[in-house]
């Protein structure tokens, strides 16, 4: 709701605009208006690299029959996944409800006090009350599978680009295709090696959960001191005693990070994970989609969200805690007393919840959903054409009426602008390949929408984000929402978007900024937070007024979460270029559906894939630097 | 341990590989005969439909599923999967059935004729009628706007913010069989295809129209259960003629109606006995389908539960699919 009163509202707190960019502008606007519509390279659906990639699809298709190696090693690789995943679901269909109910308590117990025990309990028993008890447990399984494989193959992996500088670098960039290349570009020849069902849905799953894992694992050994590792060495202590007696235990509570990221990341893929039949809550989304029922789709929408907040809460107090503390006996006794209570009452209840202390709400939901349909429409209906006719189209055609060279040329000054000449040229190598693959057009689509989105994103952030750090009860009650906003499945909240703004790019924009504002919303807020007290109270007692403590004072100085901002809402709003696609967005979100759906197009949608890693790494680049560069203002305080 | 964090992960992994050990090996020769080719004989107790993700096809196959489960004893899966991926699961062993197709000219070109792992089971009784639908409403006030002669008479209603200044023709998930581009090209009409990209897109779209009064012209297709909420009216579009459609670039009719057929793997035609007779007998009108669907989404009741009321109330119809 928040997002729909402030959308029509253009980003006013965006950067100051210097002269010389000015001056650049004014040339680069001559420049369009003389060579506007020529050198433009318009979409053709048989470009070479896609008629190309979907060739060597068939090729792979046709011989991985004749491949033995290729076809038992990935067999085994199936068969141990799907295992492991027969086991998890076997263990925890043994555990009944009232066993996992128990056992989750005592792990909550003893990872942060009785009050995550409570939590664990009660979200346990959620997943019951809203009737969604098997599926919830096969999703748990399944984010168990992902998760625990990603952190057996992600920590190694970690540690040892956190060691060497050589292997970040070459990692670095697979982390990136991985991150932000749409699961969908690849889950249909994922399906063709692993099968579908859970165990190629755990793989899906891992390929998108284990970057954060080796990110952050590198990131917490790279930050261990360096005179405690030589201290160590000057001991006398071995390589290995070094790392599990000085790393390890130092980079423990940001490694707890990494693994709550991982399972963050896992669970977004509970709804992807199912098109390729893998069970779970997915299945329900799915279905209440199928049957355009918001009834359906919501209380396995609010299951993922309550699985992601236990399991958010549990891990973050692993984090938190000293690690020299020892779990102390009363916290002993209470997690023992809930495991013990839980297995003791297995045989006793039912394993599966008791179906009359379910809650059924689907008709409810349903009318509430229509009911806003109804009579908000013409209000969305409204903001939408606005924003469209204001901002989107000017862009859109903007964008793909100007010589491609124009938008390189533009795209390589502002980048080495804001960035450096290294990362300028990346991106302008970005930019190429885009055109070379024969995506120009849609890419220059999908870019338009996608700033669109990052505006809107960046304006209600930083609202929402000021208010926050101003009102510590306002940050409170935030909390929740913006944890909700994050991990429910977008497409709960499609289907009534889809109602309300229509099939258009405006509703890809919309779901982009829903999913795309918690973290700006948490940067600026700490940002805003970290300005020094006495910076704060010195201009406050020099007769600022609020408003110009926050314009002159806490806005420039919390620059840098502000600009790492704005990084994170274009790469949270590239995450969401495939489910844009969906709902009308077009462009390379739309390719890489159809390349998911149709044989013949998988060529284009894969390219549309690797086109829109291009995308974000190019946008990347030509902000990543703005929070290197101290900027005229921040100089005036330091 | 006083890496408390990674101890009690390794003891989680260590137990999960404990019991891990056991289950690969009891999954493996329970799962053997979907893996392996050659031992499909013990299988046979098991059959797995695929589920494409419209209700008509969930009603189909979830009564099939109750009868092959009651009458003739066998497990059935019910792997939710889209279309493209099941005729794939047809190679992998992953599917045994789909039970409502339509057309796909090019997959059974690719999976029955040339890799040769899927054979036709016979036409499932449903008439599939794909085309261009507007509300009634807009009927009713324009009389002849159900004529495509008239189409771009009224494009200037259907322009929307994505359209410019075209009208807009709503088009829906990608795999859909479509001939809109050419039909736009060929008809000469001011219209330019939104792509929704989802069946929801379209669905949305047709009870806003219905609500608000907007004007929407779209693809759709019927048996679908949307007709019994909304009113929907077909736009003649000139008729089809038999190979009017051959070359997909000059399409400039309509579509025919369609027979919608049953498709299942060669393994299963082959081994399948009881249950693959029973498939392929399976054979009902677009009543009935819209009947168990229409209970499956408007009247809140599980697949499973639509298909035994269906089933209780139709004995003579299911009897005549039971092999003797």
């Amino acid at each position: 709701m928040s997002s729909a009163t402030a959308v029509g509202r253009p980003a006013r707190l965006g950067l100051p605009r210097w002269a010389a960019p000015a001056g650049a502008a004014v040339l680069f606007a001559a420049a369009y208006l003389v060579f506007r519509d020529t050198a433009t390279l318009p979409h053709n659906k048989e470009a070479a690299p896609f008629l190309a990639v979907t060739e060597l699809r068939e090729w792979i298709d046709d011989n991985r029959n004749d491949n033995p190696l290729f076809l038992y090693f990935l067999n085994y690789i199936r068969l141990f996944v799907g295992g492991l995943y027969d086991a998890f679901h076997t263990v925890l269909l043994a555990l009944g409800w009232p066993g996992i109910t128990g056992v989750m308590g005592a792990l909550g117990w003893l990872s942060g006090g009785r009050w995550i025990a409570a939590l664990a309990v009660g979200g346990v028993s959620a997943f019951g009350l809203l009737g969604l008890w098997e599926s919830s447990v096969d999703t748990l399984a399944l984010v168990a599978v992902a998760v625990l494989l990603s952190l057996a193959v992600g920590i190694p992996l970690g540690v040892w680009a956190g060691l060497s500088w050589r292997v970040r670098r070459v990692l670095t960039p697979v982390l990136d295709v991985m991150q932000i290349m749409p699961t969908f570009a690849y889950l249909a020849p994922l399906a063709l090696f692993f099968h579908i069902g859970a165990p190629a849905g755990a793989i899906a799953t891992m390929i998108y959960a284990i970057p954060p894992a080796i990110r952050i694992t590198a990131l917490a050994i790279s930050e261990v001191s360096p005179t405690a590792v030589e201290a160590s060495a000057s001991l006398g202590a071995t390589g290995r005693q070094t790392l599990f007696k000085v790393y390890l235990p130092l980079a423990r509570s940001t490694m707890a990070l990494a693994v709550n990221q991982t399972i963050m990341m896992a669970l977004s893929m509970v709804v992807i994970a199912n098109l390729i039949s893998a069970p779970g809550l997915g299945g329900d989304i799915i279905r209440g989609l199928s049957r355009a029922q918001v009834g359906i789709m919501l209380p396995a929408g609010v299951a993922v969200v309550i699985m992601a907040v236990v399991l958010d809460r549990m891990t973050m107090a692993l984090s938190r805690r000293d690690a020299h503390a020892a779990t102390s006996r009363a916290d002993l006794a209470g997690a023992g007393a809930l495991a013990v209570a839980g297995l003791a009452l297995i045989p006793v209840l039912p394993r599966v919840w008791p179906e009359n202390l379910t809650v059924n709400v689907v008709a409810e939901v349903n009318d509430a959903v229509r009911w806003a349909e109804t009579n908000w429409y013409p209000v969305t209906t409204f903001i939408k054409d606005v924003t469209t006719r204001a901002l989107l189209n000017p862009l859109e055609s903007l964008l793909t009426s100007a010589p491609w060279w124009l938008v390189a040329l533009a795209v390589l000054a502002a980048a080495w602008r804001v960035s450096g000449l290294r990362p300028a040229l990346t991106a302008l190598a970005c930019l190429l390949a885009i055109a070379l693959l024969g995506l120009w057009e849609h890419s220059m689509m999908t870019m338009s929408t996608v700033a669109v989105a990052v505006l809107v994103t960046l304006a209600i952030g930083l609202l929402l984000g000021v208010a926050a750090a101003r009102s510590p009860r306002f940050s409170a009650v935030q909390r929740p929402i913006l944890d909700a906003a994050q991990t429910m499945p977008a497409f709960v909240y499609l289907l009534p978007a889809l109602a309300l703004f229509g099939t258009t790019r405006f509703t890809a924009i919309f779901a982009s900024v829903i999913y795309a504002v918690p973290p700006v919303v948490r940067l600026v807020e700490d940002g805003i937070r970290a300005v020094p007290a006495t910076v704060v109270e010195a201009a406050a007692s020099a007769g600022s007024t609020p408003r110009q403590l926050l314009w002159k004072v806490q806005l420039p100085m919390a620059r840098r979460a502000i600009l790492l901002a704005a990084n994170q809402g274009i790469v949270m709003t590239l995450a969401m270029v495939v489910i844009g696609g969906l709902v009308g967005a077009g462009a390379l979100g739309y390719d890489v559906v159809l390349g998911f759906s149709q044989r013949t197009d998988f060529g284009m949608g894969f390219v549309a894939g690797i086109a829109t890693v291009l995308l974000g790494v190019m946008l990347d680049r030509i902000t990543q630097g703005a929070d290197r560069r101290s900027s005229p203002r921040k100089r005036k305080f330091t | 341990m006083k890496i408390r964090l990674l101890a009690g992960l390794l003891a989680l992994g260590l137990t999960a590989m404990g019991c891990g050990g056991a289950t690969v090996d009891t999954s493996t020769s329970s799962a053997a005969p979907e893996a392996g080719a050659s031992a499909s004989g013990g299988s046979a107790g098991t059959v797995k439909i695929a589920i494409n993700p419209w209700v008509g096809y969930e009603a189909s196959a979830n009564v099939v599923a109750y009868l092959l489960e009651n009458e003739l004893n066998y497990d059935v899966e019910l792997p939710e999967i889209k279309e493209q991926l099941a005729w794939e699961g047809f190679e992998t062993g992953d599917v045994d059935v789909i039970i409502e197709n339509w057309g796909h000219p090019d997959l059974k070109k690719q999976f029955i004729e040339e890799k040769k792992v899927a054979v036709e089971a016979g036409s499932t009784g449903n008439k599939g009628v794909i085309g261009w639908y507007i509300p009634k409403w807009m009927a009713d006030e324009h009389p002849d706007i159900t004529d495509w002669k008239n189409l771009n008479k009224y494009a200037e209603l259907f322009k929307t913010s994505e359209s410019g200044d075209k009208g807009q023709l709503l088009f829906g998930d990608p795999s859909y069989v479509s001939n809109e581009a050419a039909l736009i090209k060929n008809l000469k009409l001011n219209y330019k295809i939104v792509t929704g990209g989802s069946e929801a897109a379209l669905i949305k779209g047709a009870q806003q129209a219905q609500a608000q009064k907007k004007p929407l012209l779209f693809y759709f297709w019927d048996p679908h259960w949307l007709f019994s909420q909304t009113e929907l009216v077909r736009v003649n579009l000139p008729p089809y003629t038999e190979g009017c459609d051959a070359d997909p670039k000059k399409v400039a009719c309509d579509y025919p109606e369609m027979d919608l057929d049953k498709i299942v793997s060669k393994k299963f035609a082959d081994t399948g006995g009881k249950a693959y007779e029973l498939v392929k007998n399976f054979n009902w009108t677009n009543e009935d389908q819209n009947a168990v669907a229409d209970d499956m989404t408007n009247n809140g009741m599980t697949g499973e539960d639509a298909a035994k009321k269906w089933v209780e109330a139709n004995p003579a119809k299911w009897q005549a699919w039971i092999p003797k």
